[in-house]
């Protein structure tokens, strides 16, 4: 399904992450990052996971203390979107050993390595569990040297 | 220079800083550092700058600096450094930016490096921000990647080119024949990049659709290998194999099977198999039953499969979990218009949902409930309805009150039951309700002859309790006003009578004429209502006339002008106050629901003071409406009309202007017989003075018509300076040609003749005004006509 964006924010509002798959202007992004906001975070616990915003249909769940929310086509299946943002809620598990929002806070760039990997285009590129983690393993390997070795905090 | 801190440094000390200000001052610092960084040459520490400068952007800051660092690191030949650059790009650059083009060269570059990890960053980096120049020069180049041995490659290049697919629909033909040969792979990631890539392939170009029919069988084949195989690890997400990739190939086949009964039907045993054998406990298999009852209603699936697909969507309905039941209704809802008393079946569970705690949930079950309502179940379901009116949301209030109002109009048993509905809407939500249901009650009232005296009776108690809904005091007041004497008889068959007295009933107008919540608008109703008591009632005359005098000296024009004018009536015209104020006659009935918009247009005006002219037989006029429109269009420097007598009556009720705008109905029939494009006959339209005007007109398309003016003369003079000049209703479009000449000989030696075309697309009923003007003998003669009816037009044409 084509995904029009993808959002992660804390439940105070903080952007955590910002994926866009169409070409949108800064001011327009803004402006969406606000609404999703504004719709998302007064929801009750128990309601439904699905709603609509102008003409796209927007689903989010929460997990912990972050949103991921997404913004889907007319045609889309909203169950789907619901099982795909759960896979890479379990890859970032995966990949981080329990994730929590500080990790995806301080390792920001690796939650967008690992979305890459995951989707494109909107698309879904890889429906494996494994193969996703195993690439990023291998990526990470690539990119290890001694000055990332030395520059890497031990927490 | 001071080393900078490395990036989980500076994010711990953004999120320590305590206040806004704290933090821009840390960002500040970094930032300027960062600037610096840029500026000097290689130094290994650069993609930590970058990231940092990409956390700044992520916070809202601006970071348009390190576009040209983005470049630089992705042409960096260290694999770090490119992951952060392409991420830089993606996050930074979009097409919009001129640095964007500056970096095709190097996306060139790795998609034919020999890491796959670099390729793959360069394919990310293209489908994320790839613009059109950009995917038109490394098109060829995704095409060779997606004939590659690498099912890695493979499948982000077969992603790569359904975005490439999308920003340029031509090149769409390239990857056709790539496409094709990878629904042979196994791998599922190059199956799943394969349906996209020939799903969005289909959408662009029927062509393209024509030729992947013959793919179905494949299709087919895959689905049932995954539906019937075994558990695989690697794909299995709570007992259904691969649901990302099951769900694109039933999208695939609906589109596939779209009009196509061979496609279909190749296609029937398979989604049965499915919809029967997918485990519907938890979201995924329902994700997956979701998908096929959508492809089922979609493609000409045969019957039994159908019934199989909203049973269903039944049983969502019954499901515990709201997302389902969501669904379930936005599906039920596509397919209410074409599969009804499938649906109609599951009625009481909708109509259960209505009263479900979220929001979501409610408004689907609302639209839904007012696409089922039928004749046989009105009163049932306007129980529920107006049930839930009462406790609905505000964002809805306003949709329910249309569609109640809708429902009524169309399924109303009775006229009583009809009335006590809009009554009761707008005592719940009358603040929601939009402007013409007033004057439609209005109408709907005047016309229910029978239940005159029971309406009034119901409203007057309504405006006894309570008077902040304004539509219900506007109507209330009206009723009062013209049925008045029905109130004060005190007795009623239908409903339990009021006993007022004339004091009681003037009290109740006069509080609604004083109160702060009263609109203008209103205070209009109450007044002119208060001043039709005065033939109605038979001591309290004189209040009515202190009352209406007091307004005279009121600030709001509208109230003040009323009052001078009832003043007037009751000192000077006294004799004619009684024939002014008798009852309103039945006002038309025209405006159906579905109508309602257009129509509202030129229907809705609010009342027009009139001037009581001396010599006037006094009686109301419904045509007083449209008249007032056609004397908009003709402009300001007319002279008054001829004496035709016109006294638009200062009653509440807003005419429709357009007298019967809604022989729409009929329009809509009309409209699909074809229309006689033979020339019509003449008809005489004016004959004074020896002048004679005909018309014959000639309907040249749906709306469209050309009306022929001939004048003739004939007198013993010669005429000169002869002019028409027309005016037609609001929404009807005119174009006048230029006459033949401009003076008409004596004794009729020669005509004039003018074209005039009309565009009239609203369909509203046509008429126009036309004004002559001439110079006979020395003296200027001006006269009006107004033509009602076209000769050669079919009464349901325009």
């Amino acid at each position: 399904m084509p995904l029009r964006f993808l959002l992660l924010f804390s439940r105070q509002g903080k952007l955590r992450l910002q994926k866009w798959f169409v070409a949108t202007s800064e001011r327009e992004k803004k402006k969406v990052i606000r609404d999703m906001m504004l719709l998302v975070m007064p929801r009750q616990p128990r309601t439904c996971n699905f709603l609509q915003w102008k003409d796209l249909k927007i689903v989010y769940k929460r997990y912990a203390s972050l949103y991921f929310c997404a913004g889907l086509e007319e045609q889309d299946n909203e169950l789907l979107a619901l099982e795909l943002l759960h896979r890479y809620v379990e890859l970032l598990d995966k990949y981080f050993g329990n994730v929590c929002e500080l990790d995806i806070i301080f390792n920001f760039e690796k939650a967008y390595f690992i979305l890459d990997e995951f989707l494109m285009s909107g698309e879904i590129s890889e429906t494996s569990k494994f193969a996703v983690n195993a690439s990023m393993e291998q990526a990470d390997t690539l990119q290890e040297t001694m000055e990332e070795y030395m520059n890497k905090p031990a927490y | 220079m001071s080393p900078s801190v490395a990036l989980q440094e500076m994010i711990r000390a953004i999120r320590s800083a305590r206040t806004q200000c704290e933090e821009r001052g840390v960002i500040q610092r970094e930032c300027a550092a960062i600037r610096a960084q840029f500026r000097q040459t290689d130094n290994g520490g650069r993609s930590h700058n970058l990231a940092k400068l990409l956390y700044v952007h992520m916070l809202g800051y601006p970071a348009h600096f390190g576009q040209m660092e983005c470049v630089r690191m992705i042409a960096s030949p260290r694999y770090s450094e490119k992951r952060v650059g392409y991420l830089g790009a993606m996050m930074l650059l979009d097409e919009k930016q001129d640095a964007s083009l500056l970096i095709t060269n190097s996306i060139k570059n790795d998609l034919s490096h020999s890491n796959q990890y670099v390729q793959s960053l360069a394919l990310c980096t293209l489908a994320c921000m790839g613009s059109a120049e950009m995917c038109r020069d490394l098109a060829p180049e995704i095409d060779r990647l997606l004939r590659s041995s690498n099912s890695y490659i493979k499948k982000k290049a077969a992603l790569c080119a359904v975005h490439i697919v999308r920003k340029v629909r031509d090149l769409g033909e390239l990857f056709v024949p790539s496409a094709r040969s990878l629904l042979s792979e196994k791998n599922h990631g190059v199956l799943h990049g394969a349906v996209v890539l020939i799903t969005e392939l289909c959408g662009r170009s029927p062509e393209t659709l024509e030729r992947f029919r013959k793919t179905v069988p494949d299709l087919v084949q895959i689905m049932k290998g995954l539906v019937i195989s075994g558990y695989s690890p690697d794909h299995d997400v709570a007992g259904v194999s691969d649901p990302f990739l099951q769900v694109r190939i039933l999208r695939l086949l609906r589109i596939l099977g779209r009009n196509n009964e061979a496609a279909s039907d190749a296609m029937n045993d398979l989604l049965a198999q499915v919809a029967t054998n997918t485990d519907s406990t938890k979201t995924v298999g329902n994700a997956v039953l979701y998908e096929t009852v959508l492809t089922v209603l979609d493609i000409k699936s045969e019957s039994g499969l159908r019934v199989l697909a909203v049973n269903i969507l039944g049983r969502f309905l019954l499901n515990n979990d709201r997302n389902i039941r969501y669904i379930a209704m936005t599906s039920l809802q596509k397919i209410v218009g074409t599969d009804h008393n499938a649906v109609q079946r599951h009625r009481g569970t909708i109509v259960d949902c209505l009263k479900d705690q979220d929001a979501s949930v409610k408004r689907r079950a609302l639209e839904l409930s007012l696409a089922l309502v039928s004749a046989s179940n009105i009163r049932s379901m306007m129980k529920e309805l107006l049930i839930f009116l009462s406790s609905c949301p505000p964002d809805l209030r306003a949709q329910a009150a249309s569609g109640i109002f809708n429902a009524a109009e169309r399924y109303a048993p009775s006229k009583r039951w009809h009335i006590d509905t809009i009554l009761h809407v707008l005592t719940t939500a009358g603040g929601d309700v939009r402007d013409e249901t007033v004057p439609n009650l209005i109408q709907l009232i005047t016309n229910t002859s029978e239940l005159h005296c029971y309406t009034v009776h119901k409203l007057y108690r309504a405006l006894l309790t309570d008077i902040s809904q304004q539509p219900l005091v506007q109507v209330a007041c009206w009723c009062i006003g013209e049925y008045g004497d029905l109130l004060l008889k005190g007795e009623c068959q239908e409903t339990e009578a009021v006993q007022a007295t004339e004091d009681d009933v003037l009290d109740a107008l006069e509080i609604v004429l004083q109160s702060h919540m009263s609109t203008p608008t209103t205070r209009g109703f109450a007044l002119t209502a208060t001043m039709k008591l005065s033939t109605r009632i038979t001591d309290n005359v004189d209040r009515i006339r202190s009352i209406v005098s007091i307004y005279g000296s009121c600030i709001d024009v509208e109230l003040q002008q009323r009052a001078v004018e009832y003043n007037a009536l009751f000192k000077k015209y006294d004799h004619m106050r009684a024939a002014v104020l008798e009852r309103m006659p039945v006002i038309q009935k025209n405006s159906l629901g579905q109508t309602n918009g257009e129509v509202s247009e030129e229907t809705i005006k609010e009342t027009q003071p009139g001037k009581v002219k001396q010599e006037e037989a006094a009686q109301p006029q419904q045509p007083a409406g449209q008249v007032v429109d056609l004397l908009d269009l003709l402009g300001g420097s007319q002279e008054p009309l001829a004496p035709s007598s016109l006294i638009s009556i200062t009653s509440s009720a807003p005419i429709t202007a357009t007298g019967s705008a809604g022989g729409d109905l009929l329009d809509l029939l009309g409209g699909l017989e074809p229309t006689p494009l033979t020339p019509a006959p003449a008809m005489t339209v004016y004959d004074k003075n020896g002048v004679t005007l005909t018309i014959s007109c000639e309907q040249q398309s749906d709306s469209g018509l050309t009306v022929m003016l001939t004048a003739s003369n004939s007198t013993d003079s010669d005429i000169s300076s002869f002019t028409l000049q027309a005016a037609v209703p609001k929404s009807v479009q005119l174009q006048m040609k230029a006459p033949s000449r401009d003076s008409l000989p004596a004794k009729g030696a020669a005509k004039l003749t003018q074209l005039v075309v009309l565009n009239n697309p609203n369909k509203v009923n046509l008429k126009m005004r036309i004004r002559v003007s001439y110079t006979s003998l020395g003296s200027v003669v001006q006269d009006t006509v107004q033509v009602d009816s076209f000769p050669g037009i079919s009464a349901a044409g325009l």
